[in-house]
């Protein structure tokens, strides 16, 4: 087997274990911070602090690369323009996020702790991801 | 604003962010590619040749994360108060939007703030306000 589909594994293994550490796992400790209004639980600005703190480090120096330490193209999103489709989705995203205190990492993690919960939210989540395919190749009959 | 000190979690926060840093940054560096979880999953579902494998075993080892948790402890908790109907309302607009905005927490607030990119910084301000705004309104004027 390939070496980045080791990576790519162990990355998402790494990913789901912080999230478990995390509290973001959570979808009360999740709301617990959303909520400014209430007793608010400030824990999950370090998980992003922390977060984005190495995050700098790997981006800084992958920076000007075309490649990656294992040979396989640098992906970077290459849009540059902020687009309504941008903004109008992520202010959905946050209204969804608010409403059970799940985003789509989170539910997988507890996806896989064996929550039922979870699972219903991932298959709504698939099916609101496969809409939006169905809504864009209709737009673009050629895509 | 009151912080429920009882609750705050500081250093399993803090380290459990280093984790998910430290995963974002094995991605980038060695499969060259942003640990978004919503593009991940997303682009499964327009499969296309050779695209598909690094995505099934990313999400694979993300499902699989609480159970190499319990190797080793038990797990922590996890309380979804959120009914059937309200989950599956959830989850199709967080499912939709993600794709429209083309990312969600781990594309654009890690990922994209780590690299600073404006359309990230933007999107990440833009769910946070609206996550904080539907808080308040579900917890505090429906008093729900």
């Amino acid at each position: 087997m390939k070496k980045h589909f080791i990576t790519a594994f162990l990355a998402g293994l790494i990913f789901g274990l912080g999230l478990l550490l995390s509290g973001m796992a959570n979808p009360d400790k999740v709301l617990s911070f959303l909520d400014l209004a209430g007793a608010w639980d400030p824990s999950l600005a370090l998980v992003m602090l922390g977060a984005i703190a190495v995050g700098v480090i790997a981006f800084t120096f992958i920076k000007g690369h075309s490649h990656s330490l294992l040979g396989e193209p640098l992906k970077l999103p290459a849009k540059s323009e902020l687009d309504a489709r941008l903004i109008i989705g992520s202010l959905g995203f946050g209204v969804g996020w608010g409403l059970a205190g799940f985003c789509p990492g989170p539910a997988l993690v507890a996806l896989g702790a064996g929550e039922a919960k979870a699972a219903v939210f991932v298959a709504a989540m698939l099916a609101g991801m496969g809409l939006f395919e169905l809504i864009e190749s209709r737009k673009q009959p050629n895509r | 604003m009151l912080i429920d000190w009882a609750s705050f979690t500081p250093w399993t926060a803090l380290s459990g962010g280093l984790l998910i840093g430290l995963a974002a940054a094995v991605f980038i560096l060695f499969n060259g590619r942003i640990a978004g979880i919503s593009g991940i999953v997303g682009g499964l579902l327009k499969p296309q040749r050779g695209d598909s494998l690094w995505r099934v075993l990313f999400v694979a080892g993300m499902v699989l994360a609480p159970l190499a948790w319990l190797a080793f402890s038990q797990l922590p908790a996890i309380q979804i108060d959120a009914g059937y109907p309200l989950l599956v309302i959830a989850g199709l607009i967080v499912g939709i939007s993600t794709r429209y905005g083309a990312g969600c927490t781990s594309g654009h607030g890690i990922c994209g703030i780590s690299r600073l990119s404006p359309r990230s910084i933007v999107a990440t301000l833009a769910f946070m306000g609206t996550g904080f705004l539907t808080v308040y309104v579900v917890r505090h004027l429906l008093a729900l």
